[in-house]
């Protein structure tokens, strides 16, 4: 019995069409390790080595990894949000009440996608933090930090917008706050320093065109926010986001993996 | 097919000299791990605690107080003591561009990769200040200190919408000439002047700074004039912010220098 089954065994694994899928064993070898990792291309965005240092909870607090694993969580529930939601101001609110009662698993999907999305702020922040503390900014680590800069923006625009797509009284005054603020711009905010003389000389620069309206499509939150913030939420920012975070960890590998003492 | 054998079996491979490992099992074991103990906390957790839900929109209807998201309370609550232009589009421009350009101002070679207090004091300082003091806590006190009207009130306490707060609030030159009087401050050209004149006194801090101490100062030689002015730029801008704080809480100062033509108050 047992020969037969490895019998078979080894004729799946011996099979053209397993090997074409998995072009290596599996036996726990020095040059199967590496080629676990060389061999696939999610793995490949590790080193196939790394120094031991790097592996410490103490040193990273695992803040990036879990950085990225929220973000995953976030997209996978939040595609799985999308078949439910519509970004129409008289729907989403009435959507999210299905979600809670009518969908199956629709309230803890929802729970899911806004705790993951918190936890992703905190995330980030401590990474930040982290990363300062441990001076890993240091050459030749420069141009990776702006990187990382950058994608602590993203997250906190990422988190910003979904804030709105409930529609309820929370998300529009939130956002409403928020934004208002893009109405001091100076120069291009209809009642920052300056806009009055802007807007003179070049009548642009009122409440309707200015840097809030081009956040808020609008002189209010209203329907066409949503739809904008939308947009942004499920499509721009997320796509800009996971592609600086593919350069990201490729410059961690190529900066010579995790930072530690020389 | 060779048998598997368990990892313990095969001799581990670590350089002695670069002290490294194999990712496969050691990295993504622990990741796997990490990530599987983290997921079923999150699905726990959001088993038991629902994402909020409110009434729905009603544009009419503004609740008091009105908060952003947690995460941009820290720079809410500087509209307290700044105007919106200030706290909600320069000083969130410079945070990000400032956190940008610190590799490159920073040139420091030590405490890189391990934690150190005493070979980068000034870097880890300035730092911890800003996200811990200016940044977190900020936010803790937005979050749970402010209630209706943007007024103060203790985490137990019962938000009253009525709440009256006396509104004392003077700008500095009207301050100086109540003291000094000096009445030709209340002259909003001649406030303007004065108030330049105080900003400027502040900012020329760094040139006067680094005059005195160039010549002895090694730190000073190595980062050179256009590194140092950067840093000293960034950091008494942060540093404004808990100037302006000091002067309220103590002076009642609405405003150091006032341009009422083009909306520009500092
Ligand atoms: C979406 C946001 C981010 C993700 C997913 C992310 C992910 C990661 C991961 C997985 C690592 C490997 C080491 C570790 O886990 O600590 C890493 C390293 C690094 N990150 Fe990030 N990060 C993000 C944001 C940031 C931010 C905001 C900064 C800094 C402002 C930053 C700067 C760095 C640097 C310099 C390294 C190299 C650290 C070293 O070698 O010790 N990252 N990041």
């Amino acid at each position: 019995m047992k020969d037969k089954i490895q019998d078979i065994q080894e004729t799946i694994v011996k099979s053209p069409v397993w090997k074409s899928v998995f072009r290596h064993g599996y036996a726990d070898t020095p040059r199967n390790r590496i080629l676990m990792i060389a061999s696939n291309v999610f793995l490949h965005l590790h080193p196939s080595k790394l120094r031991r240092h790097g592996l410490t909870l103490r040193y990273t607090w695992c803040a990036g990894g879990l950085t990225f694993f929220f973000f995953l969580v976030t997209v996978v529930t939040g595609v799985l949000l999308m078949f439910y939601y519509r970004p129409v101001a008289e729907y989403a609110y009435n959507d999210m009440k299905y979600l809670q009662f009518d969908i199956p698993f629709g309230m803890v999907t929802r729970n899911m996608h806004r705790w993951a999305a918190h936890a992703m702020v905190i995330m980030v922040m401590l990474h930040m933090f982290r990363v300062f503390m441990t001076g890993s900014y240091k050459p030749p680590r420069e141009f990776n930090w702006v990187v990382g800069v950058l994608l602590l923006t993203l997250t906190l625009l990422l988190s910003f917008t979904g804030y709105l797509l409930p529609w309820d009284q929370l998300s529009i005054w939130a956002v409403t706050v928020g934004t208002n603020m893009a109405r001091s711009t100076p120069l291009m905010g209809s009642e920052g320093p300056l806009a009055e003389q802007v807007s003179k000389l070049t009548g642009l620069v009122t409440p309707r065109y200015d840097a809030r309206s081009l956040l808020t499509a609008g002189t209010v939150v209203a329907a066409p926010t949503l739809l904008r913030f939308y947009v942004l939420h499920c499509i721009f920012i997320p796509i800009v986001a996971a592609l600086l975070m593919i350069v990201h960890f490729w410059r961690v590998r190529k900066d010579g993996g995790i930072s530690g003492p020389m | 097919m060779a048998e598997i054998k368990d990892a313990s079996e095969i001799p581990e491979v670590i350089d002695p000299k670069t002290d490294k490992v194999h990712t496969w099992p050691h990295l993504v074991r622990a990741e796997f791990i990490c990530g599987l103990l983290i997921f079923m906390g999150l699905f726990v957790w959001s088993l038991l605690l629902d994402a909020p839900l409110e009434e729905p929109a009603d544009p009419t209807k503004t609740p008091n107080p009105s908060k952003a998201p947690w995460y941009f309370l820290g720079l809410q609550e500087i509209l307290v003591y700044f105007d919106p232009w200030m706290a909600g589009v320069v000083l969130p421009s410079l945070i990000i561009v400032g956190l940008m350009v610190i590799p490159y101002i920073d040139i420091n070679p030590k405490g890189n990769g391990y934690y150190t207090w005493k070979e980068r004091k000034f870097a880890v300082a300035s730092f911890c200040f800003g996200f811990l003091i200016l940044w977190v806590s900020l936010i803790i006190v937005g979050v749970f200190l402010r209630g209706p009207g943007w007024n103060f009130f203790a985490p137990w306490a019962e938000w009253d919408p009525h709440k009256v707060v006396a509104l004392t609030n003077v700008d500095l030159n009207i301050l100086v000439a109540n003291l000094t009087g000096l009445d030709i401050l209340r002259n909003s050209v001649a406030a303007a002047i004065f108030g330049t004149i105080l900003v400027g006194a502040y900012y020329s801090l760094i040139p006067i700074y680094w005059m005195v101490k160039v010549k002895t100062s090694k730190t000073l030689q190595e980062l050179g004039i256009v590194r140092y002015g950067i840093t000293a730029f960034l950091f008494l801008t942060m540093m404004s912010l808990p100037i302006k704080m000091l002067l309220r809480w103590t002076l009642n100062i609405k405003y150091i220098v006032k341009f009422p033509w083009i909306n520009l108050n500092i």
